[in-house]
């Protein structure tokens, strides 16, 4: 059992699925967040990433996967001169990581064996160009928070301790997963995920019979299983490839920013970072349709996901926010 | 034998140890020595090497890094192995000590099924397994019924073990088998899709146990017994169950009749078997739907703290405000760098970089929240009452480590006159002036104490609303005199409140008690006293006392 469990294997969800699909389209679109119980397939789908997204091109042995061999950092030791294939990298931060992990430290062993002052990158390099996940975000200590709110934001790593003064690329797409039961996210870090999803597990019996067969299969007819499933990530894996062509043409016209800008307003909505990323959304689940320009279809389907978590809380509200949005959604955009 | 505890801890672990890395493993809940110690002495049917974690184990320890020790006295670099590295079979002692994090990384790494945990569980009361590492492990095992002396006669017998091992790869299953399991989860209101496919592992693993390649009526009942009755979050109505969706109902309904009782007889089967092994006392709980404890983790009420509370690993910081440095941290940092620091000899040297600082984890302060009615003649009465007693609880604070709030509502707004605080003086000077008179909009006193009770628990503190007033609300939200109406939204938003889960405490100050406050309490869950013409001591006084039952 060392292949992960495929993404399009996964029954149902498509909500997460989408989210997952639009941040692998224009990774600029800033992370999900996962919000959901327990066993309806988070981390399933975060541990498929690897397999289904498009490989990178890479210089060999560059510690922060630059794409070409000028952009590698002077600090990088042994990165070569040519560049090869390597699948996004997704990486995971632990909930009791320290800052030196996350960040990158001084390296010991460079230290301690021959005395020089090397830098050992951590996490943050690693994930660089890919994903960063963090299961069960909103217990992740509040040091952390903040390293990561900074980084997020401006895409770079700054590392001034230990003597050491270096600055790498860091851009990465921020996924989130966690129980809200548990606590809740910090507004700052909220803000910061692009894409908001709640999860529930399926409540219909056709569901989660699918679900237990392709489990069983999954584990009892592993090599045919993957077979199967591996062709139809393929499938999702070219769309993502060509639509990343498609995004540079898409043109948002000034009905569709119109629209936008009035979706947020009614809503309420903080800061002008829902408009952005509801508009990058849309135009990349244009892209991924292969349609030629941005409608309000595209607004309606990616509104919930780029809008839930960015409004006022109002404690009252039992349907959760993402039922305000469709709400508003029907009356703005009838 | 007989016992049917016992039988059940052994069937239960029979089973994992047939299939371990499928099944995840078992929480064990009980207290140290009697039948865990038996269970324990021979693991041998296991898969090793056996790894015994402690709770505080770092991350070292389990995913590997640098050794110290050796490091140091060899002068090179040495690096140990974690225990997951190579571990087949991860004992956890006082599982519900684990943290979070722990915990969370634990589970990531059994969802990639190289190992399986048997998590021992020595909580009392409240405390448990954290949820997600416990919705990764197939069984839950109550050892507490079980006496050491009937324990004696429990072992694993590693042959049939073994032999059903390489029978469970073989037996198959009936998509009827999975339908029925899908069915009765969603039934069982367990929404983890975890517990319907352990189920169908274990009625695997059952089956090769006992030699057979496909799975039977019996295997899916012990199968469902052990591993969905802790689950279970409600029961279906007793009614008859109701029909399968009527797709073809039209066509020939005589037969669909015999059809749809042959469906059901197996799932009441499977049902009966769940109901009959749901933990004690779970019954009554489910009957009156206030099973909802069960669900959250309530790791929300701790909080971080340099001051006290249970140790926390040490991290780099700052030797400020207060804070203790850990030494041994602390020199440990150091350590590696002696040789580069000081070219040979002479005393250790620290850098501010190496100072690490202890921390705790606690539960954390208590926030009462006064939302005090303010409205009409008797207001200058009661709000002065109201500041003696906040005034006289706060002299106390120190000791019961509380802090107060205080909300005002009358006419057509509330207001929060003291933000959360422990400060005496703060609070004296803000309670100097306090306006009363007016109408009073309850929905409006009780939504601000919600709102302020959010707050302060995403703050860390753990809010107690404690409203006095004497109930007779008639303005309703929208600010319009309405007496239905604002009784109607105060009951609506201490629905809300009690959803929360925030403790409340209703005082009656009316000098007959008020029906509709009685009705109000009981909706928020609150305890209802009626105290008319209270002064600050009584308050005060019976305050403490309903909070610390």
């Amino acid at each position: 059992m060392t292949d992960p469990f495929p993404f399009s294997a996964i029954v149902g969800q498509d909500e997460m699925k989408l989210a997952m699909t639009l941040t692998a389209v224009d990774p600029s679109i800033g992370g999900v967040l996962v919000f959901g119980d327990r066993g309806t397939g988070k981390s399933t789908a975060v541990r498929a990433l690897p397999a289904l997204l498009p490989q990178l091109t890479a210089v060999t042995g560059c510690p922060v996967n630059s794409e070409r061999v000028t952009d590698v950092p002077d600090w990088a030791k042994g990165a070569g001169k040519t560049t090869h294939r390597i699948g996004t990298p997704v990486v995971d931060l632990p909930l009791g990581a320290s800052e030196d992990r996350v960040t990158g430290a001084l390296d010991i062993e460079a230290a301690l064996t021959r005395g020089e002052k090397a830098f050992q990158p951590g996490l943050l390099a690693r994930a660089n160009r890919g994903y960063l996940y963090i299961d069960e975000v909103n217990l992740l200590e509040d040091h952390i928070v903040d390293l990561l709110l900074d980084v997020a934001q401006s895409g770079e790593n700054v590392v001034e301790r230990d003597g050491l003064s270096i600055r790498h690329p860091a851009r990465f797409v921020l996924v989130g997963s966690g129980n809200p039961e548990e606590g809740e996210l910090r507004p700052q870090l909220l803000d910061r995920f692009g894409l908001s999803v709640e999860v529930a597990s399926p409540k219909t019996v056709d569901d989660r019979v699918e679900v237990m067969k392709r489990r069983h299969a999954y584990e009892s007819d592993h090599a045919a299983f993957m077979l199967r499933w591996q062709a139809e990530d393929a499938a999702i894996r070219e769309r993502i490839v060509t639509a990343r062509e498609a995004l540079k043409k898409l043109k948002a016209t000034d009905a569709v920013l119109q629209d936008i800008a009035e979706l947020c307003l009614k809503l309420g909505a903080d800061g002008l970072r829902g408009e952005l990323t509801l508009l990058k959304a849309a135009r990349a689940y244009a892209a991924y349709r292969n349609d030629t320009a941005i409608g309000r279809t595209h607004i309606r389907e990616t509104a919930t996901l780029a809008l839930r978590h960015r409004l006022r809380r109002d404690p009252l509200d039992e349907a959760g926010s993402g039922a305000r949005v469709a709400r508003v959604l029907s009356d703005t955009l009838a | 034998m007989g016992n049917p505890a016992l039988l059940r801890c052994q069937l239960a672990l029979t089973l994992l140890a047939i299939a371990p890395f499928a099944l995840g493993g078992a929480c064990l809940r009980g207290r140290a020595g009697g039948a865990r110690d038996i269970i324990l002495r021979d693991l041998n049917a296991f898969p090793a090497p056996q790894h015994r974690l402690p709770p505080d184990a770092s991350d070292a320890r389990l995913f590997g890094g640098l050794d110290l020790a050796a490091t140091l006295s060899s002068g090179t670099i040495a690096h140990s192995t974690g225990a997951l590295a190579n571990a087949r079979t991860l004992i956890l002692p006082m599982a519900e000590r684990i943290t979070p994090g722990l915990a969370g990384r634990l589970s990531g790494a059994l969802d990639g099924g190289t190992f399986c945990v048997l998590a021992l569980d020595e909580g009392v009361d409240d405390e448990a397994l954290h949820p997600a590492l416990a919705d990764r492990l197939a069984f839950s095992l109550d050892l507490d019924e079980i006496r050491a002396t009937a324990a004696q006669t429990l072992s694993l017998d590693s042959d049939s073990v073994a032999d059903a091992r390489t029978m469970f790869s073989r037996v198959t299953v009936q998509p009827d088998q999975i339908l029925e399991l899908a069915t009765l989860t969603l039934s069982l209101g367990i929404s983890s899709l975890r517990a319907p496919h352990f189920a169908l592992t274990c009625a695997r693993a059952h089956a090769a146990f006992f030699g057979r390649d496909h799975v039977t009526q019996d295997d899916m009942i012990a199968a469902v017994e052990l591993t969905l009755a802790h689950r279970a979050t409600q029961l279906p109505e007793t009614d008859p169950p109701p029909p399968p969706p009527p797709d073809d109902e039209d066509e020939t309904p005589p037969d669909e009749t015999p059809e749809s009782e042959d469906l059901d007889l197996p799932d009441d089967l499977l049902l009966e078997a769940v109901k009959a092994a749901l933990p004690a006392g779970l019954l009554e709980r489910l009957a009156t739907g206030a099973a909802r404890s069960a669900i959250g983790s309530g790791s929300g009420a701790r909080t971080k703290s340099n001051r006290r509370g249970r140790p926390l690993p040490a991290r780099p910081g700052r030797p400020d405000q207060g804070k203790r440095i850990d030494v041994i941290s602390t020199l440990r940092a150091a350590a590696p760098w002696q040789k580069l620091r000081n070219k040979g000899d002479g005393p250790v040297r620290v850098w501010p970089s190496d100072i690490h600082i202890k921390h705790y984890e606690q539960t954390s302060d208590r926030l009462l929240i006064f939302t005090v009615d303010a409205s009409g003649s008797a207001a200058i009465a009661r709000l002065a009452e109201a500041k003696g007693a906040i005034e006289l609880l706060l002299s106390e604070a120190y000791a019961r480590r509380d802090h107060v709030a205080l909300i005002a509502f009358r006419g057509t707004e509330a207001d929060v006159l003291l933000p959360p605080t422990r400060s005496l003086v703060q609070t004296k000077r803000r309670l100097a002036a306090l306006p009363g008179g007016g109408g009073t909009p309850l929905a409006h006193g009780l939504e601000a104490a919600l709102t302020l009770s959010l707050t302060a628990r995403g703050r860390g503190l753990t809010p107690t609303l404690v409203l006095l007033t004497d109930g007779r609300a008639n303005i309703d939200r929208q600010g319009k005199v309405d007496r239905p109406q604002a009784a109607t939204d105060a009951q609506t938003i201490a629905r809300a409140i009690r959803g929360q889960g925030i403790d409340a405490l209703v005082i009656d100050t009316g000098n007959r008690p008020e029906p509709a406050l009685s009705s109000l309490s009981q909706t928020l869950n609150a305890t209802y006293l009626p105290l008319p013409r209270a002064d600050a001591r009584r308050l005060s006084a019976a305050v403490s006392d309903a909070l610390d039952q």
